[in-house]
Parts: structure tokens; C-alpha cells; sequence
């Protein structure tokens, strides 16, 4: 043990001598370790929510029996199944508008309610009586109450006044829980039930036909939640981008830990020279290497934490933006998050000392050192690389072609980066070959020469560079793409220039009576959605009034000659891209939706882009909607008004009706808003782009640092022969300048292809819609631009040191070489 | 203490074997010292190699008091290096990153055999007291492979192994280096085996070996 000990000291005492790499290996170690756990940190608090949220009275981790067209279904059918011997408890579910905003209303029994549903024991605990007598009770979550009021408050909705609030922490956000009998007064649906939960058996039962005959389904209960389904591509997305920078860092780590270990190669071999057995001694690398990367690991766990509460804000509002789900904004870890994230930098360290770590078993007691060897023994590597890169971009284009899938779509990513930074070597060797032999000048010969072969010990880092650079277009353009698809798609989607929000029926009524009066208002566009099921998924019907605003304006991707006209008589319907996409569904399709009165037959008419929402939609004829769906809120109305008028009549609204900022929004304040969000959702990307290159950055300054002593024995002969040091600190900052840009111009169309794949593969896999491909130039010569600071910054620590480099450093080059 | 016994080893070069020694037999007894010298590839570092457990014979023996060191695996080669051998070389391999004291007492402290009287003695009688907190680079040559010599015997080994440790130094240097470590060696009963090319230096030892084309001449 205290033989260990010693030789760890001798090996420890490298590190004090040279502590810039020590510093390079902890800042890989602790970038990848801090990148990765902060992702894996957003997404378990994402994950936790999903569950909360499936746990609620029986979402998809329940049992339960549906009616086979989605509908309603007569609460009669619960007592026979009851009385035959079934388990079940009934659950009435619905949305109320409360202060302008929607929320989910879930009516249950609690009687009856199965003890092994999530919550159910939340219910039983609180007091039976007070739950179920009228006034009742209103269960909801601490995030809900603070958006309701306080407990005991009593919130309207539609101008009934809900039961008191009462805060139940185990629940997900945006629910409310009411006894069965006060939802179907407050839904209006008496007598009615959306679901049956199905407990676990005591006794045998009737079979299900026998009761119900063939009006009810059973749908087993599933591990993973609608939710987790719907936002699999949002993390799928996140983990894809801590595993790049988690690699970035590796390749920080890789580079010191090479380096250290040709610098301690002498040092080994004497070790083994004294007496060290190979075993100890490689056993006492692995224990510095793991001691190292335990407190990395830890520091990197608390940068990661921070990252992790630093992004959760935007991350919960991108996943509440595009999927609506609700996660707390603050973070709570799991102690297996701590385990793992100090797990994953041991692994990352070992897995980048990894060759390091075989050459020194290996390693011959009696082969004379050779440090530096690394960096020259690469050419036969260069060869068996590039034949790498091209398998690998062989299997990229084969997934393109038969793959169909997200996992598919992310695979052919992550195959283009890792071929395009194998050839990368290749790629830069072939530039600068060229390069030296279009040279005349000796020093112009020399500085391709020299470049050549400094490539090896700089090629892991721009690999890295290449990898950030070619990310950040890619998902720049995506951005772009989108972010200019959408502005367009806005204005077709917004074009009424007013939207107000009823507090309930009878005030939406009053409204429009009052806006008849005022001659400003050009026209009044009533609107309204439903949910229903089709295909098994929930889709949201939306109601569209006959009018010109739409015809004009609402932007269709395919359609019939006179779309619009056909929808009026309510046996016609657009259908959403991601709908389309997703059943399969074609203009002149016929679908059939479930509605309280029976199932609805429809013809698709038209196809549009609905980006952005998770669920498919359709839209009908408004005036067919509320005929089929009775109890549709008609709360929610558009209007046209003259621009110079719509000020004065938002103020007059408000101040005849009591409305207020989440009621009433002009059009130019909904745009604003929709593009706050819509920037906020890829904020976390720029974010973690912005992080992988300043990894980048870091990764390209620490293996230039790392080189610059080993380069003094090629630049000392020619200070010797009169080259000024300043001379020679301007040619060293050319040379990385030189292989910078060449990285960063082959990472250009690298980065495009990403952002193809990412719009026309990933997107579409992951949302359901695809958008149109747009080039950048302007963004992209900006990212040269930002490319080539990256390298100048990088480069100019070593060559500074490089030009203020006492005489008598470069003397004791010759003075070693004996 | 030391006994050869019919040693050869041979390498594999551009497909053809080479055989470096043909039969080598020697011996060193306990405070004795010996010079080995020959031509350039005559095989001398080879043999001292081989006697270090640096390197395994083709065939023939090696015995260091009770041990054949012929039959030891790595680890038990480690071992006796670390327990009863001390080894210079020509580079000194000093470890760059510790201080001349820490690279003092290295050797002594992984053998468990640390003795601070003997250690001070070495300290005193190389003249090391000044540059203990120096790191090898700070040192001239002369003073490194003063500083190999006294972390070689530090743990008071049964014999020490050299090779060309005057290669690097100039003449009165080397001499005073050898004749430091002749000082110590006899101080601490130890065999002594040096490689060297200097029939002078030779000559000052008990004893001196000539190999020649692989064989003791």
C-alpha cells in the first residue's frame, strides 16, 4: 500500500510540474462531465413531471375501459359492471376556462377509486365527506394554486363558481380534481363518464362483453406515458447534444492525457527500472486517472447543476410551448444523478486514457524513450481513417435510404459527424500538401512543412472544432428555416386583429351583442375547439366561421379547388401536416370522428401546417362544430377592425366588460408573444451550441498549449539560423489560422447536410411536419468569422509566450541535444 | 554472489538472427568490483540488461545469491530490482518531475528499506546537501549522475549494476563520480558491475571482463 503510494506521488508529481496540462485534462473532464450532467439534470425533472403526471388518477399507467369511439359513455354502464364483479371506478374529464385560460377538470369517485391508481391515496387522506358534499372540494397541485388563488378561494368558470381550492402536492400541474357528480354539473354532462379505471381483480368477473356488450375497450396500462411518447424527440434532441459536447470534452481529455503520458514515458520506464512490476504500476495509473477524474467528476456535477437551473426556465417553456407539458421550474435531482454523473466522467476519463493506458502495458522496459512519437507515427493512421470515415459515411447514406425512424434519423447525424471528423485528417493533409507545393520561399515551404506535421497533434482538436462548427450551422439554419417558415405561417394564422377570450358563454354573448353596435368592428369571427379522439390519439377539432379573413389568409399546403367553399356545409375538413403524416391521410381521404351524438363523417379537403402542436387537429365549418359538439365553450372570438380603431376598442372592451390583458390581445401583442415563445424554445439549443463552442474553443487552446513546448526543437534551429521570435510567433499564429479555416470551410457543407437531416429527416420523425431549406449565407460567414477569433483566441496565449521567449530557453534545446 | 552461466541471447533483425551473447559466463563476489568492457556491440549492455531482469536470456542461467533470476516472471524481476539491485545508466533517468531529495530516498522508500542515517551519510558524501530542493533539470551533469548513484544505493542493494555512468561527463568528472561510487560501494559491501568504454576507468576496479563477439574474452 505504501509502495502504491509512493509511485502515485512520483506520478502526481508530474502534474505539479506541469500544471497547464493538468488544468487541460481537468477542464475536458469537467466540461464533459458538466455538459452531459446538466442535460441529463433537465431531463430527469422533465421526466419526473411526465410521471407526476401520469400518476394522476389514472392516466396511462392505469387500466381502464374507453367507449370504442372515444365518446362519453352512460355512467349506467359503470353500475352493471360493478354489480357483475369489475373493479372500476367512473372518471369524467373535460376542459373549463377559467380567467381566459384552459385547465384540465377531472371528475372522480373516491369511493370507489382503486387504491393502487396514482393519487388515489392523496384523496383518502384528506376528508371523504368534505370532498364529495356539496360545496366540495377542488384538488390541485402548489403550481395551479398559485395560478387560482388561495385555498379555500372559489374560481368561476363559465359562470359557475368551482369548488373551493385545496392543494394536494402529489398532483400534476394544470389538473383539477372534483367529485364526479360536481364535474358533470359543471361540464354539463350529467349522467355521463369519459373512462372507467380498472382496479386490480379480488374476485373473478363477468366478461366484459357479457356487460357492456361491444361499447367498451380495455386499454392495458402503458410504462411510458402519453407525454413521455410526445416529448421522446425533445430529449432525444437534448441527449444528442450533452453526448456531442461530452465527446468534445473527451477529445480535451484524450489530447492531455496523450501528451502527459509521451511526456512521462522516460519516467515510467525508470519506474520499471526500480523496481515498479507493470502490474503496480499500471494499476497506479488507473488509480491516479480515477482520482482525477472523481473530483472533476464532482466539480463538474455542481457546473452541471448550475447549467441544469440555468436552462430549466427555457427548457420548461419549450417543452410547455410544443408539447404543453407542465414542468416545475425548480430542480430537484435524484441521488442516482449524482451516482451517474461522477460514474460517467471515471468511464469518459478511462475511455480517453484508454489507448494511452494499453500502450504503457505494453510498454518494453527497455525501447528507448521517444516522446513526440505520437504526433509523427499518424500517417499510417491517416490512411486506415479515412477507409473508416468512408464505411461510416457508407452506413449514413444507408440509413437515409431504409431507415424510418427518429432513432434512424438521429443515427445518420451522428454518422455524418463521426465520418467527417475521421476524413478530417485527410482533408487537412491534402490542403496543406498543396499548399507546400505551390510554396517557393524556404520559409513558405517550411511553414506548410511544418503545419503537416503538427497536424497530428492538433487533429483531435479540429476534430472538435469541425464537430461544433459543422452543430452550429446545422442547427442555425434549422433555426432560421423555421424561424422564417413561421413568421409567414403566423401571419396567415393570426389574421384577425383582435382576440378576445369570455370569462364564460352568457359574457361572450353580451360581447358580441355590444360589438354589433360598433361600427368600427368590420366583422366578428367566432371560434371555438373540441377534443375528440381519432385513430386511438386525442385530436383537437377546431371550428373556423365562413369568412373571408380565412379564406384569405389560413395557409394550406394541399387542397380541392374551392377548399373553403366545401367546408361550409360541415361533411368536409382540413387536417393538420402532422395528422396527415401520421394517419396516413391524403385530400379526398373520408375520416370519422367521434362526437357526442355519434360518429362524424368527414372529407379531407385540405391539408395545413399546424406547427408547433403536439396533437393532430382538424378543422370544420365553426357553425357544423357547435351543431356536433354542443358543449364547445364559445368563449373565444376573433375581429376585424379598422388598425387606427383597435386601441380605442380594446380600452372600451375593457372597460365595459372587466376584461383584462389575458382576455383581450390585439394582433401585433399575440405575434410578439408567439415569437417569444417560439425564440425561447430554441434558446436551450443556442445555449448548448454557444457551450459546445466554447468547449471547442477550449479543446484547440489546451492542445496548442499543450504543443507549444514540444515545438521549441522545431522552431529553435530556425531562431538559430535569424529568424526573429516575433517572426516566428507570426507564422505559428498563421498556421493555426490556416488549419482553422480549413476545418471551418469543410465544416460549412458538413453543417448543412446536418441541417437537411435535421429538417427533413429528424423534424419530420420528430413533429410531424417538415420545413422548406433555406441557405444562410450572411450566417454562415459568420461562423467562419466566429470560427477564426476561436482559433486567434486560442492561438494567442502560446504564441505570445512564444514571442516574449527568453533567448535562453531556445539555447537549452541544443544544449539537451547531446 | 553473482554467477553467469553459459548466458546467450540473440535478436531478430531485418529477418536474420543475431546472436549478441554466445555463452557468457561470469561472476562477481560480495565487494568485489568488475569492469566490463568491450567493443561496441559486443554485448556488454545486453548482459547487464539480462543480469538487471530487464530483459529474458534464450537460454543459460543467472543467480544472484539464492535467486536465479532466470526463472523469475515480470513482477518477481521488479522485485529484485527494487530489493537487491541498483542500477545507473549512461542518461542518469532521474524522474524530471521530483525534486533531488524525493529522487534521493524513491527507491529506498518503494523497498520498504529507508534508513535515515544512511541516507544522510549519502547525501554528506556525494555532496547533494545544497541541491536537494533542485529538480534534475537545474542540475549540470556530473551532479544528476550523482544523484542516480545515491538513489541506486539507497536501499543498500547486494550489487550495483552501471552502465556507462561516466559516458556523459567529462574526464575529471568522471573520475570523480567513479570514485565516489567505488567510496560507496565498498562502504556498503555491495558487488559492483560497471559497463564501460574507458580502459582507465577500467583499471581502476578490482577487475575487469572483456567480451568479445558475444563471449568473455
Amino acid at each position: 500500500m505504501r509502495r502504491a503510494l509512493w509511485i502515485l506521488a512520483v506520478l502526481l508529481s508530474h502534474w505539479r510540474r506541469h500544471p497547464m496540462q493538468l488544468a487541460t485534462l481537468l477542464i475536458g473532464l469537467i466540461s464533459a462531465t458538466a455538459l452531459w450532467s446538466g442535460v441529463q439534470a433537465l431531463n430527469q425533472q422533465a421526466r419526473i413531471a411526465y410521471d407526476r403526471a401520469a400518476a394522476t388518477f389514472g392516466g396511462s399507467r392505469t387500466a381502464m375501459l374507453v367507449a370504442r369511439d372515444g365518446a362519453t359513455f352512460p355512467q349506467t354502464l359503470f353500475v352493471d359492471l360493478r354489480r357483475a364483479g369489475w373493479p372500476v371506478s367512473p372518471m369524467l374529464e373535460g376542459r373549463v376556462q377559467i380567467d381566459g385560460r384552459s385547465f384540465r377538470l377531472l371528475g372522480v369517485e373516491p369511493v370507489t377509486l382503486p387504491s393502487e391508481v396514482g393519487n388515489a391515496p392523496a384523496v383518502g387522506r384528506g376528508s371523504l365527506q368534505s370532498f364529495i358534499t356539496p360545496p366540495g372540494e377542488m384538488l390541485v397541485a402548489p403550481e395551479t394554486l398559485r395560478d387560482l388563488g388561495k385555498e379555500g378561494e372559489r374560481p368561476e368558470a363559465n359562470g359557475t363558481s368551482l369548488p373551493p381550492l385545496r392543494v394536494q402536492a402529489e398532483l400534476a400541474p394544470g389538473a383539477l380534481i372534483v367529485d364526479i357528480g360536481i364535474a358533470q354539473d359543471i361540464l354539463k354532462m350529467p349522467g355521463q363518464v369519459s373512462r372507467l379505471l380498472v382496479g386490480k381483480a379480488k374476485a373473478p368477473h363477468a366478461a366484459l362483453e357479457s356487460v357492456a356488450g361491444d361499447k367498451l375497450r380495455l386499454v392495458e396500462p402503458s410504462a411510458e406515458s402519453d407525454l413521455e411518447r410526445l416529448t421522446d424527440s425533445f430529449h432525444l434532441n437534448l441527449t444528442a447534444f450533452g453526448l456531442l459536447s461530452f465527446f468534445v470534452g473527451l477529445f480535451i481529455v484524450n489530447s492531455a492525457i496523450g501528451l502527459a503520458f509521451e511526456q512521462r514515458l522516460p519516467m515510467l520506464r525508470t519506474l520499471r527500472a526500480c523496481g515498479v512490476s507493470a502490474r503496480m504500476l499500471n494499476t497506479v495509473l488507473v488509480i491516479e486517472l480515477v482520482s482525477l477524474a472523481l473530483v472533476a467528476g464532482l466539480v463538474g456535477l455542481v457546473c452541471g447543476y448550475f447549467i441544469a437551473a440555468a436552462l430549466l426556465p427555457d427548457v420548461a417553456a419549450s417543452l410547455r410551448g410544443l408539447y404543453g407539458a407542465q414542468i416545475p421550474g425548480q430542480l430537484s435531482l435524484k441521488p442516482v444523478w449524482w451516482f451517474a454523473g461522477v460514474a460517467i466522467s471515471i468511464l469518459g476519463a478511462l475511455a480517453a486514457a484508454a489507448a494511452s493506458l494499453a500502450k504503457a502495458i505494453r510498454m518494453p522496459v527497455l525501447a528507448t524513450a521517444q516522446p513526440q512519437a505520437w504526433q509523427q507515427a499518424q500517417r499510417r493512421w491517416l490512411l486506415l481513417q479515412s477507409a473508416a470515415a468512408l464505411a461510416v459515411f457508407a452506413v449514413a447514406a444507408g440509413l437515409i435510404w431504409f431507415g424510418d425512424s427518429l432513432i434512424a434519423g438521429f443515427a445518420v447525424l451522428a454518422a455524418l459527424m463521426l465520418g467527417a471528423a475521421l476524413i478530417l485528417p485527410m482533408v487537412l493533409q491534402v490542403a496543406l500538401a498543396f499548399g507546400q507545393r505551390s510554396a517557393r520561399a524556404p520559409v513558405g515551404i517550411w511553414f506548410w512543412a511544418d503545419s503537416r506535421q503538427q497536424l497530428s497533434g492538433l487533429s483531435l482538436a479540429l476534430m472538435a472544432l469541425l464537430l461544433a462548427l459543422a452543430v452550429n450551422v446545422g442547427v442555425g439554419t434549422m433555426v432560421e428555416s423555421f424561424n422564417r417558415t413561421f413568421l409567414v405561417w403566423l401571419d396567415g394564422r393570426l389574421a384577425a386583429d383582435v382576440y378576445v377570450s369570455a370569462a364564460s358563454d352568457q359574457q361572450a354573448k353580451e360581447i358580441k351583442a355590444w360589438l354589433r353596435d360598433q361600427p368600427e368592428v368590420q366583422a366578428i369571427l367566432p371560434g371555438g375547439r373540441a377534443d375528440t379522439q381519432l385513430g386511438g390519439a386525442p385530436i383537437e377539432v377546431l371550428g373556423l366561421p365562413d369568412h373571408a379573413t380565412y379564406r384569405d389568409n389560413w395557409p394550406l399546403l394541399e387542397n380541392v379547388a374551392n377548399a373553403w367553399v366545401r367546408l361550409r356545409p360541415g361533411d368536409t375538413c382540413l387536417v393538420s401536416e402532422q395528422l396527415s403524416r401520421r394517419m396516413k391521410l391524403a385530400i379526398g381521404d373520408h375520416i370519422e370522428v367521434p362526437a357526442p351524438g355519434g360518429n362524424w363523417p368527414l372529407e379531407i379537403v385540405g391539408i395545413y401546417a399546424d406547427y408547433g402542436n403536439p396533437k393532430g387537429q382538424i378543422a370544420v365549418n365553426f357553425a357544423a362544430l357547435t351543431r356536433r359538439f354542443p358543449q364547445t365553450p364559445m368563449t373565444r372570438m376573433g375581429l376585424r377592425v379598422a388598425p387606427d380603431k383597435i386601441a380605442p376598442l380594446i380600452t372600451a372592451l375593457q372597460e365595459k366588460f372587466g376584461l383584462d390583458d389575458r382576455n383581450i390581445a390585439d394582433q401585433a401583442r399575440m405575434k410578439t408573444e408567439s415569437k417569444r415563445v417560439f425564440n425561447r424554445t430554441f434558446s436551450v439549443t443556442a445555449a448548448l451550441n454557444a457551450f459546445t463552442l466554447g468547449v471547442a474553443g477550449i479543446a484547440l487552446l489546451t492542445s496548442l498549449l499543450t504543443l507549444a513546448n514540444s515545438r521549441l526543437p522545431q522552431l529553435a534551429p530556425l531562431w538559430a539560423i535569424g529568424l526573429t521570435r516575433r517572426r516566428l510567433a507570426a507564422l505559428e499564429l498563421l498556421k493555426t489560422m490556416a488549419v482553422a479555416l480549413i476545418t471551418a470551410l469543410f465544416a460549412l457543407p458538413l453543417g448543412l447536410l446536418v441541417a437537411w437531416c435535421l429538417l427533413a429527416i429528424v423534424n419530420v420523425k420528430a413533429f410531424g411536419w417538415r420545413l422548406p431549406f433555406h441557405v444562410f449565407p450572411l450566417q454562415l460567414i459568420e461562423l467562419l468569422a466566429v470560427a477564426l477569433a476561436a482559433a486567434f483566441c486560442a492561438a494567442a496565449l502560446p504564441v505570445a509566450r512564444l514571442a516574449r521567449m527568453q533567448p535562453a530557453s531556445l539555447i537549452r534545446i541544443f544544449v539537451n541535444e547531446r | 554472489m553473482l554467477r553467469v552461466t553459459g548466458l546467450t541471447k540473440s535478436y531478430r533483425s531485418a529477418g536474420e538472427d543475431i546472436a549478441v551473447l554466445r555463452g557468457v559466463d561470469l561472476a562477481v563476489a560480495t565487494g568485489e568490483s568488475v569492469a566490463l568492457s568491450g567493443e561496441s556491440g559486443s554485448g556488454k549492455s545486453t548482459l547487464l540488461h539480462l543480469i538487471a531482469g530487464l530483459d529474458a536470456a534464450d537460454s543459460g542461467e543467472i543467480a544472484l545469491a539464492d535467486t536465479v533470476v532466470s526463472h523469475l516472471n515480470d513482477a518477481g524481476r521488479a522485485e529484485l530490482r527494487r530489493d537487491r539491485l541498483g542500477l545507473v545508466f549512461q542518461q542518469f533517468n532521474l524522474i524530471p518531475s521530483l525534486t533531488v531529495a524525493d529522487n534521493l530516498v524513491f527507491q529506498s522508500r518503494i523497498a520498504g528499506r529507508h534508513d535515515a542515517a544512511w541516507h544522510d551519510e549519502l547525501v554528506e558524501r556525494l555532496g547533494l546537501k545544497s541541491l536537494l530542493r533542485r529538480y534534475p533539470e537545474q542540475l549540470s551533469g556530473g551532479q544528476q549522475q550523482r544523484v542516480a548513484i545515491g538513489r541506486a544505493l539507497a536501499p543498500k542493494p547486494l550489487l550495483l549494476l552501471a552502465d556507462e555512468p561516466t559516458g556523459n561527463l567529462d574526464e575529471d568528472t568522471a573520475d570523480e563520480v567513479l570514485a565516489l561510487a567505488r567510496d560507496l560501494v565498498t562502504r556498503t559491501g555491495c558487488g559492483f558491475l560497471m559497463v564501460t568504454h574507458s580502459a582507465r576507468l577500467a583499471a581502476t576496479l578490482d577487475r575487469q571482463v572483456t567480451l568479445h563477439a558475444g563471449i568473455v574474452a
